[in-house]
């Protein structure tokens, strides 16, 4: 049976797409047949992450109004066996997001794939409540910074009453944690909240610490999902993440920072 | 951190204060998304008994309503009492 996974954090800009991407392409490398839908209509970006903005022709919302098929519309990675993405329409307004054409398509990619990842788009309008409502599992995406905690507690309660398990009285949706762009020095020396504060407040199990990294930038330009970029700090975090949500019991890295040598502390750097 | 910073007292810890405003923030409107308390019905029923020892009401006629704001909560009841007496009690 298929498990169908949203990437959600209210708040834009915290990494959704990124997560989705390296998330995607993390369960993909490990042998598990996966597709990765962007909701954001109007304004999509999965293309762009994952490196294939120039082999979009069909998308979602075709498929949704039987303009394509699945097939025509499915965009197989060049670089990962196993990997699928269904972009959004750029020019189609969100009201073209139905539950009912969002159900029968989902419905037809749980006949042929083990995980579908559902990329968010950032609000609490249409997009994102299409995006989370059949959703089994999440992964809440959160800055350790006051307006996203506070945006991803409100999706919580979102998820908690208004998607589809909520509302037919099933199990919860699985809710997990990404803290992203998180900067253990800063948060050591009490300028940023700790990955224990967040926890605190949002009191939902942790998947995985992505530490801020140049790496996210460097591999967004260039079209690769991080992950990929295996010696880079991020590109290691979402590989553990990616095993942890598999259920490989690791332990967490990036959380504690370097620790900064007197001289290094007296004369700055780093 | 330069040579300067290093003997500069340390700034305010800004990330406590985060946390705090947040734990606010959170619990406040988590209690706005959550139904009222499962006592109230059981509450506005007992309320309802006791005062139909002395005056005729109905279950309409008694409101109990909780309210949450900042770090306390108000609890308000307000019983209408019949119209032939001509008067409107009110607690709160």
């Amino acid at each position: 049976m298929a498990t169908v996974i949203v990437v959600t954090s209210g708040k834009g800009g915290v990494g959704k797409t990124t997560t989705s991407a390296s998330f995607a392409t993390g369960l993909a490398q490990r042998g598990y047949r996966t597709v990765v839908i962007d909701f954001d209509v109007g304004l999509r970006n999965l293309d762009l992450i994952m490196g294939c903005e120039r082999r979009v022709v069909y998308d979602f919302i075709n498929v949704i109004n039987n303009e394509a098929n699945l097939n025509q519309a499915l965009i197989r990675d060049k670089r990962v066996e196993n990997l699928y993405i269904l972009p959004a329409s750029q020019t189609r307004d969100k009201e073209a997001l139905t539950k009912e054409g969002v159900e029968r398509v989902l419905n037809e990619l749980k006949q042929t794939f083990e995980y579908v990842v559902c990329d968010s788009p950032a609000g609490i309008e249409r997009g994102a409540l299409m995006a989370l409502y059949f959703a089994d599992e999440a992964l809440v995406v959160t800055n350790p910074e006051v307006s996203s905690v506070r945006d991803s507690d409100r999706i919580l309660g979102i998820l908690a009453s208004k998607s589809h398990r909520a509302e037919h009285g099933e199990s919860p949706v699985k809710e997990h944690l990404v803290l992203a762009r998180y900067a253990p020095e800063r948060a050591n020396r009490g300028d940023m909240l700790t990955v224990q504060d967040v926890l605190e407040i949002l009191g939902i199990p942790l998947l995985g610490v992505i530490p801020e990294s140049p790496a996210v930038l460097q591999s967004s330009n260039a079209g690769v999902p991080v992950i990929l970029e295996g010696g880079s700090d991020a590109g290691a975090a979402y590989g553990d993440l990616v095993d942890r949500f598999l259920g490989k019991d690791l332990p967490h890295r990036f959380m504690e920072g370097q620790k900064k040598g007197f001289l290094q502390r007296l004369f700055g750097g780093g | 951190m330069g040579l300067f910073d290093y003997f500069r007292a340390p700034p305010t810890k800004s990330a406590a204060l985060a946390k705090e405003r947040l734990q606010i923030i959170v619990a406040h409107e988590r209690g706005g998304r959550r139904s009222s308390p499962d006592y109230l019905p059981a509450l506005k029923k007992e309320l309802l008994e006791v005062v139909r020892k002395y005056v005729p009401i109905d279950q309409s006629q008694v409101k109990v309503h909780l309210d949450r704001e900042g770090g306390y909560e108000i609890l308000e009841l307000n019983i209408t009492l019949p119209d032939e007496d001509q008067r409107v009690g009110q607690t709160r």
